[in-house]
């Protein structure tokens, strides 16, 4: 277990700033306490100062997690964001999309959103936006990446993808033995 | 008539010849030494036409300038002339002015480790001939370097002396006592240049060979024996079982775990501003489709008021204003 150095960090803050944007200072400067990230086994979590002090206690082969998960450092050093890191993009996320009822499933088996299950979209998304995926009742059901901008999804055909699937709360049941 | 005109062309070329003399010829109170080799002329006469002249003193600074110019061209016109490839050169003489050093004076070295010990024994340098009579060829060979007098490891017949080995190779022995003198010789000199140049050579602290070294000494000798070739060990060949070695490249060193919370936290923020200031403030896709919106919107607009006025007494009117993710399927694509 170690904290990130100057280039994982610079990764992870531009990938998670695809989705929440500047909002990421807040997770980095909370009011209500000293959180910080360290790396372990090439995962980064999200962690309190107290639970990390709990945790050097315990040898590194034996410890699995701590904290939030927020994702994965890949073999080529690239970042890969996990589920498990919902809780925490979805109060600062910038652009939204609610899916209707009947592609809620479809989402959560892991499918791309189509034109015909989107219900709502934030103004003025860009194409290839970060963006997360809400249910109509609010409730954060993964993200993905907007497949085309809140523009040409006016214009598109109702079997094109407008939301490319990146993360949904199914891989809790799914990815069961690969989330820390 | 003739006689009037011709008479003022002889005046006038008098005249043009006396003033072009009179630009020609310089007259100063002190001759100007010249240094024809650097193109110097030096001129110690007192400037007191410059004193006079007041505040602008260019015009009579421009004089000067002329005047000690064109008696330096009058000098050059006197040197040796030649012909270089259609143009006529004059081929100037030695500089006599002595110019400064270009760089500072170099520091003196230290002495040595041979200079040292001398001084301390008080040995002086004898001085010795440079060549030497050889008995063998017949002939004054040099002391020392290419086809020297006594070389050893050029004779042709070596007696094995008592106690040696039978088997032993006298020649392929005295070529590798002459590489060991050499290669001694090369560390020394690199061992005086380094203590010159104030660096450190790199240690061979346990590389000698001393018979009471541990596992850990001789490993590392080995390696670093491995790596001594030109092609830095990668073709030295491994043993049968030997395993490769694991990559003694550099230990990267990382922040300890509970560092400074609050250092780690500015250096953070500090990248977060970073990277937001590099993004730029006006993102031409979202004008583009702000723009886009807009044309959008009007043309629905007018679409509608097109409807109702067709059909006013027939259905009532669509509810107005645009909902967000609805199909547009009249809207025309724009490019």
């Amino acid at each position: 277990m170690r904290p990130l150095t100057e280039e994982e960090t610079r990764v992870m803050f531009e990938k998670i700033a695809k989705y929440i944007g500047e909002n990421l200072q807040l997770l980095v400067d909370r009011p209500d306490g000293t959180y910080c990230f360290r790396l372990h086994n090439d995962r980064v979590y999200y962690v309190s100062e107290k639970i990390l002090k709990l945790a050097a206690n315990i040898s590194g082969d034996k410890l699995v997690s701590l904290g939030t998960c927020f994702g994965k450092f890949t073999k080529t050093h690239k970042f890969r964001l996990h589920i498990t890191a919902l809780d925490y993009l979805a109060p600062y996320a910038k652009y939204k999309v609610w899916i209707k009822p009947g592609a809620e499933q479809s989402f959560l088996y892991g499918n791309h959103v189509l034109k015909s299950g989107l219900g709502r979209i934030t103004e003025s998304t860009c194409q290839y936006q970060g963006v997360v995926v809400y249910s109509m009742a609010d409730v954060p059901l993964g993200f993905g990446v907007a497949a085309k901008s809140t523009q040409d999804c006016r214009k598109v055909d109702p079997m094109a993808i407008v939301v490319f699937h990146q993360a949904d709360i199914g891989e809790y049941v799914r990815h069961e033995e690969t989330l820390t | 008539m003739e006689g009037q005109s011709v008479e003022e062309l002889l005046a006038k070329a008098e005249r043009d010849e006396a003033e072009r003399l009179q630009r020609i010829t310089v007259h100063k109170e002190l001759e100007l030494e010249f240094d024809l080799g650097n193109l110097l002329a030096l001129d110690r006469n007192p400037p007191t036409g410059l004193r006079r002249a007041g505040p602008t003193p260019e015009a009579e600074l421009q004089a000067l300038a002329r005047d000690n110019t064109q008696l330096l061209i009058n000098q050059l016109w006197q040197l040796p002339t030649e012909r270089v490839e259609e143009a006529l050169v004059a081929r100037l003489p030695e500089p006599t002015t002595r110019l400064p050093r270009e760089k500072p004076v170099p520091r003196p070295r230290p002495l040595t480790r041979w200079q040292q010990f001398a001084r301390l024994k008080g040995i002086r340098p004898k001085k010795k001939t440079n060549l030497v009579w050889d008995e063998v060829s017949g002939q004054w060979r040099r002391r020392w370097g290419y086809q020297r007098a006594r070389d050893d490891t050029k004779e042709w017949l070596i007696e094995v002396p008592g106690g040696a080995d039978p088997l032993e190779d006298q020649f392929a022995k005295r070529i590798q006592a002459k590489k060991e003198r050499v290669a001694k010789n090369e560390l020394n000199r690199l061992r005086n240049l380094a203590r010159a140049h104030k660096m450190q050579l790199p240690s061979a602290a346990g590389m000698h060979p001393t018979g009471h070294q541990s596992k850990e000494e001789l490993g590392r000798a080995m390696q670093v024996a491995k790596v001594s070739t030109a092609s830095v060990g990668r073709f030295q060949e491994r043993l049968p079982k030997e395993k490769a070695p694991r990559g003694s490249g550099k230990k990267r060193k990382f922040q300890p775990l509970f560092g400074d919370f609050a250092a780690e936290k500015k250096s953070q923020l500090e990248l977060l501003r970073v990277m937001n200031s590099k993004k730029p403030q006006l993102d031409v896709t979202r004008a583009t489709n702000k723009q886009m919106r807009e044309e959008d919107q009007e043309e629905a607009a007018k679409k509608r008021k097109m409807s109702q006025k067709g059909k006013m007494n027939s259905a009532p009117p669509r509810s107005g204003g645009k909902r967000k993710g609805e199909h547009h399927q009249g809207g025309k694509r724009r490019k």
